[in-house]
């Protein structure tokens, strides 16, 4: 499906991980960033992968063919648009997403059921947190 | 263990309330100011190591830091100031020149700041330049002093070669190696939309960047590193580089740490070996030697590009850009002493050298009075720091204006003077792969784009309230500008009159 997704520019990623921090934040349902976060360890939806001077952030991709949504057994997982989304009410935690993904974008939330980029399309709406706030524009919401 | 003379000039201040301890500031300094402390879960920073670059602070999410001028204060009085008094201790420890970077930094008088511009009242309308026209292209060249014809009474096309602008503010040389690989090609694709030109500096040009050629001028220095015929044709004019504002009289020293990979190759040098560019051009010993300067460089590129000669502004400069201007080159630069430079030893920076204003104002009547002023443009650089610098300027005499200092700026220079380290956070005056990669030329270029743009637009919103329509209009017109708070020998230099006169 033709839609927007992010993408990330490895060349111009600088590991400075700003878009954990606000990934963290704009799924935290709070409006101060301090009190968001603040002696808080951040689980984002999106992880910079790093080693030496290489790094680039990981979200998911939105596959057009995801093997979640396939392999999960509750139908927590479904395609919205394009963008694939999670209820974490029907989620059991079997963890079996975690398994079936090849780009490891999908992982445990802090109450245990799964969670993860869902473009933030049930928060900030518009541009996903990760992409307004890369001071480098290495991610980028854009169609291809 | 030797006695520490010196304070810090900085100290950083950290909200502790706002910190998340995201480490974005640890990451993000080059120069290693901050630190974890995981058992403590805290921030730590260590200012003997800070620049002020605020690369840290523009990226703290929590807006959790700040910088601060320390009130640490030496027992100093007018004479014997703190920064003097510091200068003495580093160099009693090192034995060592002392070198800055960026331009003068002293409180000389900034001339502009004390130029008014004109506006139209009741009898000669102002013009609104969103309804009407407003032409603010520049040609660069020399101007034919005569209308010629052939035997069947047609005009022969007697122009010499011209540079285009479509706005008069070009980008000045900065060269690869003193900033980066990133910067350069910002200011090549900024230059490519604005429809002006940027400037190689005397490192030669990049393989990459010869797509950019009809925007480019190419400069020829003392060093002359990578220059041969490929290149001199490349640019869409070439620049000889007699003098620098910054640094009149002195050439420059591009560290062998600094000479790696492209940089190397793009200045036809070994890696690793120093970039000496002598102070003089061995071969330029009067003016006669520098016309011969100026054909070589025309037969080279076949007369078909304008040569420019950019001299410092030194205390003779009317004279000497009358000799230049007899030379054969097409346009002068001329470079105020407010210049920047990637280094330069301080004391030069700071003592020699005179304003641009004052060196724009008598070159320009100085070449009037001979009856040369058509056999050249005039572009003057040196810190130009807005539109009403460059309205200013070109009311004084200028055809066009250089900018570096503000476009370096707009690419997130924070003036922190640290050039010369080569550990640039921003990822401008540096080498290293990890801190180029922080400017990313689709974010540059843009902003440069914005900077050009909203001067543009000032620019016209300037001259249309004083009812002038184009940029050829304004040009010398120094009936435009008054003084003020300035002497009648200054006044007199500036060929300007007093506010109220």
């Amino acid at each position: 499906m033709k839609m927007r997704r992010i993408y990330v520019n490895e060349k111009w990623c600088l590991g400075c991980h700003l878009c954990e921090y606000n990934c963290a934040f704009s799924n935290s349902a709070e409006t101060d960033m301090v009190k968001a976060l603040k002696d808080v360890h951040i689980n984002p939806r999106i992880r910079i992968e790093e080693e030496g001077n290489i790094h680039f952030a990981v979200s998911c991709r939105h596959c057009e063919e995801p093997l979640c949504v396939k392999g999960c057994i509750m139908g927590a997982l479904s395609i919205e648009d394009g963008v694939i989304m999670i209820d974490q009410d029907k989620c059991v935690g079997c963890c079996t997403c975690i398994l079936m993904c090849p780009y490891g974008a999908i992982m445990p939330s802090d109450t245990g059921v799964m969670q993860k980029c869902e473009l933030c399309v049930k928060n900030a709406g518009g541009t996903p947190a990760c992409v307004e706030s890369c001071p480098n524009r290495a991610i980028v919401f854009e169609e291809r | 263990m030797a006695i520490n003379f010196l304070y810090p000039d900085h100290e950083v201040v950290r909200n502790p309330q706002r910190c998340i301890a995201c480490r974005v500031c640890e990451r993000q300094c080059a120069n290693e100011v901050h630190s974890y402390d995981e058992e403590l879960n805290l921030m730590k920073a260590d200012d003997t190591k800070c620049v002020n670059c605020h690369r840290c602070v523009s990226l703290c999410p929590t807006m959790a830091l700040k910088i601060v001028k320390t009130d640490h204060t030496f027992k100093e009085n007018a004479n014997w100031t703190g920064e003097t008094i510091k200068e003495l201790y580093r160099q009693a420890g090192t034995g060592g020149v002392l070198l800055s970077s960026m331009g003068n930094p002293k409180p000389y008088p900034v001339y502009w700041d004390r130029l008014l511009i004109n506006a139209s009242q009741v009898t000669n309308p102002s013009i609104d330049p969103l309804r009407e026209p407003m032409e603010t292209r520049a040609y660069l060249g020399k101007k034919p002093e005569r209308i010629e014809r052939d035997q069947n009474g047609e005009i022969v096309n007697n122009l010499t070669p011209q540079l285009e602008l479509n706005v008069p503010i070009m980008f000045s040389a900065m060269s690869y190696g003193s900033i980066s690989y990133n910067a350069h090609e910002s200011l090549a694709r900024a230059a490519r939309e604005l429809g002006t030109l940027y400037n190689t500096g005397e490192g030669g040009l990049h393989e990459d960047f010869y797509e950019y050629s009809a925007n480019t001028i190419v400069q020829v220095a003392s060093g002359r590193f990578g220059v041969y015929k490929d290149y001199l044709n490349a640019g869409a004019a070439v620049e000889i580089k007699m003098g620098q504002g910054a640094k009149p009289g002195i050439g420059g020293h591009l560290p062998g740490q600094k000479i790696v990979g492209d940089v190397s190759r793009t200045r036809m040098i070994p890696e690793g070996s120093d970039a000496i560019s002598p102070a003089p051009h061995h071969d330029i010993y009067s003016i006669e030697d520098l016309r011969q300067l100026v054909y070589s460089l025309k037969e080279a590129t076949d007369y078909k590009k304008p040569v420019i000669v950019k001299i410092a502004a030194v205390h003779n400069v009317a004279a000497i850009a009358s000799g230049v201007a007899r030379s054969g080159a097409d346009i002068i630069a001329i470079d105020g002493f407010r210049g920047g430079t990637g280094a330069a030893p301080t004391r030069i920076r700071d003592n020699v050298g005179i304003p641009i204003e004052l060196a724009l104002a008598s070159v320009d009547q100085r070449l009037r009075d001979e009856g040369i002023r058509n056999n050249v443009s005039i572009v003057v650089g040196g810190s130009i720091r807005s539109s009403a610098d460059v309205v200013k300027a070109i009311a004084l005499g200028a055809d066009a204006v250089y900018i570096a200092t503000g476009a370096l700026l707009a690419l997130g220079c924070h003036l922190c003077r640290s050039c010369q380290t080569g550990k640039c956070n921003w990822g401008i005056a540096t080498q290293e792969p990890e801190l180029v990669k922080r400017l990313n030329p689709d974010v540059g270029s843009e902003r440069l784009v914005n900077l050009v743009h909203a001067w543009e637009h000032e620019i016209k919103e300037i001259m249309g309230g004083m009812g002038i329509n184009s940029i050829e209009a304004l040009k010398g017109n120094r009936l435009m500008l008054r003084g003020i708070g300035l002497n009648e020998k200054e006044l007199e230099i500036l060929g300007v009159k007093y506010a109220g006169e």
